[in-house]
């Protein structure tokens, strides 16, 4: 320890259990996929280890705060960290969102033989060469160049189904569901400013709720785009970007669900959090934001346009 | 909550590292983590050195006599990733948890704890990366930047475990570089403003953004690797509706950041070491720092001068050659400003010094030939040849990792309070100089005349040049076993070295006994 003001903690075991519990979880994801003997057990055991250190490490983290070890120097080291934090994830989308924009505006007409680098498809093509005739770029493309050769080809895609169905279309409802719970995530930061654990209570709980409520949603929406759609991760690129963009920010709700249920928990049985003390809160609330821009993006750049 | 409680009432304020393993394994020292890290990519520098000898005993002559291609296939492969992601860029983390926290006055990284996860991740996986050469179907065989489809349709069944390990690799660069950005910009002595900083931060506050910024993308791109070869997705593949080629924009998104990565802290090292042997301050220390930021935010905008030879949009090709020439003004100016410090100053050639000015000599060799490779329409001759291996490995070998032995030199006695043996160090010096340029110079040649990379048999034409520069590999190869061995001697024992160890030396780090004592700085310095 320092001996200054900043908290330097003593050497800990969390990290290096951390480190093992992640090598136990990439052999079992990697032994799972690939079929090797025993690849998921080392998969749960690698998770279970993983939830049990952090619970631990965290649990750590929240009783040296308690115990007053934390200075307003340490809170700002948790804030920049909670903010970079975000930008990696930010960065993490923009890799999909990046892969979505290359191949609507790129990669789709050149394979139906539009523009410059699209020549040589069509060149093939009117020499009587059966290659790739009759993909047509649009989108959302829900045909595949191979005319479902080696893909499934989808019978719909999760575009606007035009004003008449407007009410039976799910990410409307999603999207008035997470901007909503936004919003009650706010309210409950204000209460706790205010002083009001009950009001902080009750919209945190609102807003976990809407959380669960969005996710049963998604998962609707995944059951429909599968039984009846026959849209799948198997159909094209229009699936591959759907599923991927829309799952990893289901995930990232999921995870956002788990900090705030934590906070809920931690202030409803454990009084935590103070009116000007309450940056694990905070950061909860920051990555629920996130949450909610990306999905605004993906409203906007998957199901609209 | 009481344990914790009493731990704080005890007096750790001056105790020593714990005893034995327990020390390494839970440290929260930033001292500790850094020999860590700077341990631990020298050992995967031998690895990825010796795979690199295997490599060169190959093409010692052409026909093919020592492995099976492909073998030899998987060996450049892991030749370059365990080079970059264990090798350089560990050694750089590993300077930045040593002389950060010194250099700014802060008792230790801002979440010691988190540091520690961030060293313990790379030897996991490093051992799932190396472990693949023993799966069916051998290690990655698709070369490091692995491009689709060679890495999707028709890669071995141990990508997956590959994709893994870059995965955890990036988790242990994300926390590290938060941990870094948050250090400085939270832990600075009262008084040293940004703009007092030494360069050394400088440039890992920038590397470290450039690593926040480009490595989620790398994990992106092995995700969606991961997806098209198990779960039917089709992002690289044109069948579906995607394209290959989008695979390289993504990699290179995050690779040509990569590249300024491993060579920014390098341009710290270097300034602080050429201020010190020159005994004049640093020529233009505020042009070094904006020269540092244009040359990170144009690292965002030149990647697809990688793929010249792909087939992109004639505006493409023109947009990323001229914002790749444009990076040349920045480091045109730091080039300048070294040679301006060393300007009528009374120089000496300690071996940090020598390392640093072959740094500025060859580093600029290597930017020169970047210079020719930017140029869209030769590159298409260029592309793909020896002329680029050679490119990139002036740029990293008597670049980056000349840079890294130059603050090895330079600070080793700071860290165990020992002098190296200047005769032994000098000698490492001129025979790693040589041994670089025989290896790489004659690369030139034969790849102007056209001989492809990644290749394990050649023309006939090709076979002298080759055959001087397998020599000078081994040359160079076993000056740094010798370099191990200038190392464990510093450790184990020499001169004693004074608290300011150089003279002239500026900086925090200097004003500390040698070896630094394990707690530096628990009340911040006062800097004026």
């Amino acid at each position: 320890m320092s001996g200054g003001n900043y908290y330097v903690p003593d050497s800990s075991r969390y990290p290096i259990f951390a480190a093992v519990s992640l090598f136990l979880l990439v052999m079992g994801a990697g032994g799972t996929i690939n079929g090797t003997a025993n690849g998921a057990a080392v998969l749960y055991i690698g998770f279970a280890s993983m939830a049990v250190t952090m619970f631990f490490w965290f649990r750590t983290v929240v009783q040296e705060h308690l115990a007053g070890l934390d200075s307003a120097q340490l809170k700002k080291s948790y804030v920049f960290g909670m903010a970079w934090f975000i930008f990696s994830e930010v960065m993490f989308f923009a890799a999909f969102f990046g892969a979505l924009f290359y191949v609507r505006t790129f990669a789709v007409p050149w394979l139906a033989g539009e523009g410059e680098k699209g020549a040589p498809i069509e060149f093939v093509q009117e020499m009587g060469v059966d290659f790739w005739t009759g993909f047509e770029s649009t989108w959302p493309v829900i045909a595949t160049p191979d005319a479902g050769d080696g893909y499934v080809m989808a019978d719909k895609s999760m575009a606007f189904p035009g004003w008449s169905h407007v009410l039976e279309w799910l990410p409307l409802w999603n999207t008035v569901i997470l901007l909503s719970s936004s919003v009650t995530v706010h309210f409950a930061h204000l209460g706790l400013k205010n002083g009001s654990r009950k009001l902080f209570n009750r919209w945190l709980g609102a807003t976990v709720g809407l959380a669960v409520i969005f996710l049963g949603l998604q998962a609707a929406e995944y059951y429909e785009a599968y039984a009846h759609y026959g849209l799948t991760l198997n159909s094209g690129i229009y699936g591959s970007t759907f599923f991927m963009l829309t799952g990893f920010h289901g995930f990232h709700v999921f995870l956002g669900c788990c900090m705030l249920s934590v906070m809920l928990v931690r202030s409803v049985f454990f009084n935590h959090f103070e009116t000007h003390d309450h940056f694990g809160f905070e950061a909860a609330s920051w990555y629920w934001h996130f949450v909610d821009v990306v999905w605004v993006m993906l409203f906007f750049f998957v199901y609209i346009i | 909550m009481s344990a914790v409680i009493e731990n704080h009432h005890d007096d750790h304020g001056h105790h020593g590292p714990a005893k034995g393993l327990k020390r390494w394994f839970y440290t929260t020292n930033h001292k500790d983590i850094g020999t860590l890290y700077l341990w631990f990519s020298f050992a995967m520098f031998l690895i990825g050195g010796a795979m690199a000898m295997i490599i060169r005993a190959e093409l010692f002559q052409p026909g093919m006599q020592i492995v099976e291609p492909e073998f030899y296939n998987q060996m450049i492969t892991l030749h370059g990733l365990i080079m970059i992601f264990g090798g350089v860029m560990p050694a750089f983390v590993g300077l930045a948890n040593w002389l950060v926290p010194m250099m700014i006055g802060a008792p230790d990284m801002a979440l010691p704890r988190m540091n520690n996860l961030s060293f313990w991740i790379l030897p996991f996986a490093f051992f799932v990366l190396l472990s693949s050469l023993f799966m069916e179907g051998g290690a990655p065989n698709f070369g490091w930047t692995f491009y689709a489809p060679l890495s999707t349709t028709y890669a071995p069944p141990s990508t997956t475990f590959f994709i893994f390990s870059v995965h955890i690799m990036g988790a242990s660069s994300i926390m590290g570089s938060i941990n870094v950005i948050v250090t400085i910009m939270n832990m600075r002595a009262p008084g040293m403003g940004l703009m007092k900083m030494p360069l050394f931060v400088w440039s890992w506050l920038i590397t470290a953004y450039l690593l926040i910024a480009v490595m989620p993308v790398l994990a992106g791109a092995v995700t969606m690797m991961l997806m098209d070869i198990h779960f039917g997705t089709s992002f690289f593949d044109a069948a579906g509706g995607g394209d290959p080629v989008l695979f390289q924009h993504i990699f290179w998104f995050f690779g040509h950041p990569e590249v300024y990565i491993m060579i920014l802290p390098a341009f710290g090292i270097v300034s602080h070491i050429i201020e010190t042997f020159s005994r004049k301050q640093l020529f233009g220390y505020s042009s070094m720092v904006w020269a540092m930021l244009s040359i990170a935010i144009l690292s965002f905008v030149v990647w697809a001068h990688h793929m010249f030879t792909v087939g992109m949009p004639l505006a493409a090709e023109l947009f990323f050659m001229w914002s790749t020439m444009l990076i040349a003004v920045p480091t045109g100016v730091k080039v300048f400003n070294w040679i301006a410090t060393m300007f009528k100053g009374s120089i000496t050639f300690e071996t940090p010094m020598l390392f640093a000015c072959a740094f500025v000599v060859l580093f600029t060799l290597g930017g020169f030939s970047g210079l020719m490779l930017a140029i869209t329409p030769a590159d298409f001759q260029y592309h793909d040849t020896y002329f680029v291996v050679a490119h990139f490995h002036y740029v990293l070998v008597p670049g980056a990792i000349f840079s890294i032995m130059a603050a090895v030199y330079y600070w080793i006695p700071k860290w165990t309070g020992n002098m190296y043996d200047e005769r032994l160090g000098r000698l490492h010096f001129w025979l790693s100089f040589i041994g670089v340029n025989v290896t790489f110079f004659p690369q030139h040649f034969i790849g102007l005349a056209g001989m492809p990379r990644r290749i394990p048999d050649y023309a006939l034409q090709f076979a002298d040049w080759n055959m001087v520069s397998t020599a000078g590999a081994f040359l160079f190869g076993f000056s740094q076993v010798f370099f191990l061995f200038i190392v464990i001697k510093t450790v184990m024992g020499g001169k004693k070295a004074t608290g300011e160890v150089w003279e002239g030396a500026r900086g925090l780090e200097w004003t500390v006994d040698s070896p630094a004592p394990y707690h530096t700085f628990g009340t911040p310095p006062k800097v004026s």
